[in-house]
């Protein structure tokens, strides 16, 4: 977080109005603070399980990447396919195989948004953070499903059949605050509306 | 050489052409600063400290990657270019535990030196929120405390170079942070404990473990009696802590040092480094003859000694079974010298000073215990007996010249060179050629696998053989080396490898340089040069001429190799997972 309070207050003085506590960024930015990041990776603990066809997959995947400059990146992409997320077990193969360390190949799938280190639940929810939604009170909503579920964003449940993820506009901001569970959409809602919600996929 | 004309504030100067902004600044008398700065290691530009201005560039460029062309005219104290650097410092302050006075690195810590420079002020201008900065104190080796981090990436770097690259950047943006896969503690992933990374690091990210209160608790025990080593490479850059040039051999001020600060006993560890030829050359005569499995690859460095059983674990037999330099002296110092003396190998306390932090590994591993007690209960690196002597306040300067203690303080020329790679293999060849031919050869000096190089190689004849060796230091030449032995490639008798670039004079336990210093001076060169004209100077040259080493395989009761001798010497190793 970079910012230049200076030329800010000059700039936009009526904008920026110091709120109490000075210029704390987390004042001026409290989604990133409040409950740590809801973007950051959080690693499964959930045990692994694979099949020989995905394991044949992902070495004849590895194989086919091996000697290339930047095989990092198609091979986490491959896997993520083939398993859903990137757990210890896939990323170690990955070093093996491509012959770098493993701490790099973890470093490449923490730094990009679209690779997973948990897996996906059964029904996979994902909330908007996104600026309407969360002026809405998606922050409420997002607090009722980690209470309720037990998970934070980037986990999924032990039973494997819910997993959360904090995502960014999904354009239907006028629905706002709103949620997908796989392909179903929820608006307008309120944080009693998730016991409602998560109800209709547990019965 | 093609040379350009450029300007540099205005002052006209011609400077090789393809040198960078900061080199050609630097012969101009002009030290731009930097941080994420490390000659040939880590040359990312990403700090943005080294900021100048280009006439006709859109904006600010980084000295320190940006090359020179002809024409070019640079401005390095602008208004523009100073607050640019401010600001940088500012920001980078706004995230970093400030607690100075505490900080080991206080005083040579390269952000505390620039804040100073350019007169930041301690209290914060951004503050704000601030990452939790996770520690890990989960090795004997290290300490990492990422509030101090700056994420200059110079110890990712110095990692890789070592190819073992177990720690990196993990996540992105405000989370950011150095550590390794999976967040492990650094226990627990392939780290060979070299210590690189620290020497590496600007600030107080990465330090030693601080093992200098266990000493000072044991040598305040009047039950004890501790008995102090130190290893050869700590003389050529213990000075340099007091501000003595680099490249300063301070032995005997050194010794006086240590006596002060009461240890009872101060041996040589070069001593042991005879003793460790008399055995290594002995195996290697035995495995030539008796078809034992070649090269031999030494054995000294416990870096390497782990990055084998890491990385290449189906070579650990060809690593020689000798114990290293360290642990023969200790082994030595618990049995033959407590026999002699008639003391209880129970109440001796056996301290080394080491230029390496992975000897505090390597006093933990199986099988380090002649006596059946730890060989060498407390290893410390030359930074920690820097900072023992500053505790006391000894003045390191003025101190007199003393000599170490007789009982295993006679050592050859032999045994000093093993600090600088490529020492241990010609002592060992100073040896071997000698018992082998039956002569007192007058030529000791194997110039050929002299010098800084990553990776010497030559033949020499002994007793009608063609000795094929091959000299390698730092481990990414090591793992070119090993690779190509692994593939039946190379056809090595005699094989040396340090883990450290250099050798142990470079080791991850020396005093450390700024990067201002070590980007522009071969420090390694410096330090060894110290260990060879002390090796030229003496009259004992090969270690088989060690009296001591005779009295002690008298005690011992048989030749080198006898059964005792494996006993005492020898060593076991392991085979380990990379991941």
């Amino acid at each position: 977080m970079y910012i230049d309070f200076d030329i800010m207050k000059q700039s936009v003085p009526c904008l920026w109005v110091l709120p109490e506590g000075g210029t704390q960024l987390e004042n001026y930015f409290p989604q990133f603070f409040q409950g740590g990041n809801t973007m950051q990776k959080r690693i499964s603990t959930i045990p692994f399980t694979d099949t020989p066809e995905q394991h044949q997959k992902l070495l004849d995947l590895i194989e086919s990447l091996k000697g290339r400059q930047g095989a990092v990146m198609p091979a986490l992409q491959g896997a993520q396919e083939i398993y859903g997320y990137l757990p210890i077990e896939v990323q170690k193969e990955i070093a093996r195989g491509l012959d770098v360390s493993l701490e790099e190949v973890y470093g490449v799938s923490t730094f990009y948004s679209q690779f997973s280190l948990t897996p996906k639940g059964k029904y996979n929810i994902s909330i908007c953070l996104g600026t309407a939604c969360y002026v809405k009170g998606a922050d409420k909503v997002l607090d009722r499903l980690i209470a309720k579920l037990g998970i934070h964003p980037e986990e999924c449940t032990a039973d494997g059949l819910f997993s959360l993820t904090a995502c960014r506009c999904i354009g239907a901001c006028g629905l706002a605050p709103v949620l997908t569970v796989n392909e179903d959409v929820y608006g307008r809602l309120v944080p009693e509306d998730v016991d409602k919600i998560l109800a209709k996929y547990t019965a | 050489m093609d040379m350009v004309n450029i300007k540099i504030n205005g002052m006209a100067c011609e400077v090789p052409a393809g040198s960078t902004i900061l080199e050609a600044a630097r012969e101009a008398g002009i030290d731009i600063p930097t941080l994420c700065f490390l000659k040939d290691i880590n040359q990312i530009g990403a700090c943005r400290m080294c900021m100048v201005e280009v006439k006709g560039a859109r904006s600010l460029v980084a000295a320190c990657v940006y090359p020179v062309n002809e024409g070019m005219e640079v401005f390095t104290n602008t208004p523009k270019v100073q607050k640019s650097r401010k600001m940088t410092l500012e920001l980078l302050l706004s995230v970093h535990d400030r607690k100075c006075l505490s900080c080991k690195r206080s005083g040579t810590c390269e952000l505390q030196k620039l804040c100073n420079d350019m007169g930041i002020d301690d209290e914060n201008r951004f503050a704000g929120a601030v990452p939790a900065g996770k520690k890990d104190y989960s090795t004997l080796h290290l300490e990492r405390d990422n509030a101090k981090c700056i994420l200059c990436r110079r110890c990712v770097a110095a990692c890789q170079q070592q190819h073992v690259a177990v720690i990196g950047a993990n996540n992105r943006g405000f989370d950011t942070e150095i550590g390794c896969a999976f967040e492990q503690p650094l226990s627990h992933v392939a780290c060979v404990s070299c210590g690189q990374c620290i020497n590496a690091c600007p600030t107080g990210a990465l330090t030693e473990k601080d093992n200098t209160q266990d000493v000072i608790n044991a040598i305040n025990d009047p039950d004890k009696i501790v008995i102090v080593q130190t290893a050869p490479a700590v003389r050529a850059a213990l000075g340099e802590e007091f501000d003595l040039p680099i490249g300063t051999n301070v032995e005997g001020k050194m010794v006086a040092a240590l006596r002060r600060l009461g240890f009872d006993k101060v041996f040589d560890t070069d001593f042991g480094a005879d003793m460790t030829i008399m055995e290594e050359a002995n195996e290697f005569i035995d495995r030539v003859k008796n078809g034992g499995k070649l090269p031999i690859i030494t054995s000294c460095s416990p870096g390497w000694v782990k990055f084998c059983e890491h990385y290449y674990p189906n070579l650990t037999e060809n690593l020689s079974s000798c114990k290293s330099p360290q642990q023969m002296t200790g082994a030595l110092i618990k049995t033959w010298y407590a026999e002699k003396e008639g003391i209880d190998p129970e109440k001796i306390v056996s301290v080394s000073i080491m230029p390496c932090v992975a000897k505090k590994f390597e006093i933990m591993r199986n099988d380090e215990a002649a006596a059946g007690l730890p060989d060498v209960d407390i290893s410390i690196s030359t930074r920690e007996l820097a900072r023992m002597i500053k505790m006391a306040h000894l003045n390191f300067v003025r101190l007199p010249e003393e000599d170490f203690d007789p009982a295993m303080g006679v050592s050859t020329g032999a045994g000093t060179i093993f600090g600088a790679t490529g020492g241990v293999l010609e002592a060992a060849l100073r040896t071997a050629a000698d018992v082998l031919e039956g002569t007192d050869h007058a030529n000791v000096e194997y110039k050929e696998i002299r010098g800084t190089q990553g990776f010497k190689e030559a033949v020499y004849k002994v007793a009608g053989m063609d000795v094929k060796v091959a000299v390698v230091s730092g481990l990414n030449n090591a793992n070119e080396l090993l690779s190509k032995i692994e593939k039946g490639e190379a056809d090595y008798h005699i094989v040396e490898v340090m883990c450290c670039p250099g050798g142990c004079v470079n080791g991850g336990g020396q005093p450390i340089q700024p990067a201002s210093v070590r980007s522009f001076t071969d420090i390694k060169a410096l330090r060894a040069k110290a260990l060879y004209d002390e090796d030229a100077a003496k009259t004992l040259r090969k270690s088989h001429l060690n009296p001591i080493v005779h009295e002690c395989y008298e005690w011992i009761g048989g030749p080198p190799g006898c059964h005792k001798a494996h006993e005492l010497l020898h060593t076991t190793y392991v085979k380990r997972d990379r991941f």
